[in-house]
């Protein structure tokens, strides 16, 4: 949701003041869904929720399937609502796919060793904050475009996962039902319950929204993402913002990849987290965030990774191959971009520049 | 270098003192020892050429840059800007050219941004419905109309942007405040906006103001005195009541002829 309240964002500079003519409905919903950019995936989100409920009944709507659409959406979403404040700056990470997959092993290794388990845990996710920070810290320090700082990354903790992990799998994680034989309260909240993921992506993304759109830090970022040079000038701390953004964004990674690790109770070296970052990219787009900065919904990309979900899911379920699941998310988010653009033009058209 | 300037009129405590300040880009010598001073409530209009060093020596001012040598005294104190935080706590507010407005913030979130109301502590919730307020009623009294504050300021025309732009500067009470070329790429009603805007608060004394420009017709206007600079060098320095644009340009040919006499 951007900083500006729809009904009255609309104003055209051209109108003298005070004067609101009366719209009609049409214009209305048109208006809607222009400045309210989450609207769009929000419903066809509902549109593919219903289609496959007729399609494949109540076998799409019982909580077996619906709890497997949230595992599909779960880590993407976690992962893109931090890409989104990297996009709002004009900067990306393409290493919290990666760093979703790494903190858990931290996290395991520390076990390992003997260091207790809430220690362990902090250990591991005061390491993705340092990963987040080396992101932010080389791409604002030394100029290195964040996409290229972030793609080395990304390589550097893959190849830490197969050094350390002499390519055997991790098993069983601690707090994990096959690790103590029964699940633990802890282990219920970080992982263990059917639902936490997606209860903690919801909590997170809540979170990261009223960061955005109602606090100082929130306004910081736009403005960084928005008018660089005159953020800076107006006396914002650019660097820090953005050093800030890259953290929050691999905390973030980090923390939902330890509740999924405990999830499944097994890691696997040789997953490689390029996955998660394109498809996170994708829902942030299909949310409706541009990748020119200034502009971005962190409910819109959860929208969007839930979208996802719900093809991934639905399409097994009707019966349709996984192969035509990558078609359609490619199809969609083409869809999605050319809308945004679209609906950009017609913004400024109507302003009358 | 100073042969061209008088010497101050007053000797009273001058609101900002430059004495020798330079710069250097690499091989390039933008300041070669900037000589100013800027009078408690008076207007200076700074006029140059492209590459004269203006901005290089309001960017020096503002915190942006910071000098290599000689010293700045604001007040009297010596102070040494590494910041524009650092500029702004000695009461320096600078607008600039590139219109340093936020696009996609609405106009009240533009007019705080760097002074934004907030509450819940250490949190920093904005204070929206406060901001909104306090906009309204700061735009009325310096008589700056925009047509709606919650209206994402891409929205605005552009003398409507500057207008916000100098506003922001304003509200934050600045002792002393750098307009760099606050007319550029504005038609005359839009210059006309700017301009009522900058009387009216030289008017109230409170605020000492360094313009920049290339209109002559418009720092006539606004301005108690000009400074001419050339080369790196403030090579001129005439009271506007003591000058008239014929002697300005006879001055500024004339040592111009001099500087590359010297070459």
């Amino acid at each position: 949701m951007q900083a500006g309240a729809p009904t009255t964002a609309s104003a055209p500079a051209a109108n003298p003041p005070g004067q609101q003519q009366p719209r009609s409905l049409g214009r209305r919903i048109l208006h809607a869904f222009l400045y309210q950019r989450e609207l769009t995936p929000i419903v066809i989100t509902i549109g593919l929720f219903v289609y496959f409920w007729i399609r494949a009944g109540s076998t799409f709507t019982d909580s077996l399937s619906l709890s497997s659409a949230a595992g599909y959406a779960g880590p993407v979403a976690a992962i893109a609502v931090g890409e989104v404040l990297l996009l709002m700056l004009a900067e990306i990470d393409l290493s919290a796919g990666q760093v979703f997959l790494f903190t858990p092993w931290v996290m395991y290794w520390m076990h390992n060793l003997g260091v207790p388990l809430w220690l362990s845990i902090l250990i591991a996710l005061v390491v993705a904050c340092g990963v987040g920070a080396c992101n932010g810290l080389i791409t604002v320090g030394l100029n290195v475009p964040s996409f290229v700082t972030t793609l080395a990354m990304n390589f550097i903790l893959f190849g830490l996962v197969l050094i350390y992990s002499d390519q055997t799998q991790a098993t069983p994680i601690p707090m994990s039902s096959s690790y103590t034989g029964h699940i633990s309260f802890a282990g219920q909240l970080m992982g263990g319950y059917l639902w936490s993921e997606i209860l903690w992506v919801i909590a997170i993304t809540i979170v990261i929204h009223v960061m955005l759109t109602r606090t100082r830090f929130g306004v910081r970022i736009i403005a960084t993402g928005g008018n660089l040079l005159g953020a800076a000038e107006a006396g914002v701390p650019t660097r820090r913002v953005k050093v800030a953004c890259f953290m929050l964004c691999s905390f973030i990674a980090g923390l939902v990849g330890i509740v999924d690790a405990v999830k499944y109770g097994s890691l696997d070296p040789g997953n490689f987290g390029v996955d998660y970052i394109l498809y996170a990219v994708g829902a942030c787009v299909i949310g409706g965030t541009a990748l020119t900065g200034g502009r971005g919904t962190v409910i819109g990309a959860f929208i969007g990774a839930i979208l996802i979900g719900i093809l991934e899911d639905g399409l097994t379920l009707v019966g349709v191959s996984t192969n035509d699941f990558y078609v359609w998310v490619g199809v969609v988010i083409i869809a999605a971009m050319a809308l945004n653009v679209q609906f950009d033009r017609l913004i400024a058209r109507s302003r009358g520049t | 270098m100073t042969d061209a300037a008088p010497p101050a009129p007053s000797s009273v405590e001058h609101a900002l003192e430059v004495r020798g300040v330079t710069k250097r880009f690499g091989a390039l010598d933008v300041l070669r020892g900037i000589d100013l001073e800027l009078g408690q409530g008076e207007v200076l209009g700074l006029v140059g050429d492209n590459g004269a060093g203006k901005s290089t020596l309001v960017k020096i001012l503002s915190g942006l840059y910071t000098q290599d040598g000689g010293e700045l005294r604001v007040g009297g104190e010596r102070v040494n800007f590494h910041s524009v935080g650092e500029a702004r706590t000695h009461g320096i507010e600078t607008v600039y050219q590139d219109l340093a407005l936020i696009p996609q913030l609405p106009v009240y979130l533009n007019l705080f941004l760097g002074h934004e109301v907030t509450r819940l502590g250490r949190f920093r919730f904005l204070d929206k419905r406060a901001m909104k307020r306090l906009a309204r009623q700061y735009l009325d009294e310096i008589h700056v109309r925009v047509p709606n504050i919650e209206a994402e300021s891409d929205q605005l025309s552009g003398g409507q942007r500057q207008a916000i732009a100098v506003a922001r500067a304003v509200r934050a009470a600045p002792k002393i405040l750098l307009l760099d070329e606050p007319l550029a790429a504005m038609g005359a009603r839009e210059s006309r906006l700017i301009i009522d805007l900058v009387k009216d608060l030289a008017a109230s004394g409170r605020v000492s103001i360094i313009v920049i420009d290339h209109n002559y017709a418009h720092l006539f206007e606004l301005c108690d005195r000009i400074n001419v600079m050339q080369g790196g060098r403030i090579t001129i320095d005439q009271p506007v009541h003591e000058t008239s644009l014929e002697k300005l340009t006879e001055l500024m040919i004339s040592s111009f002829r001099s500087q590359l006499e010297e070459v």
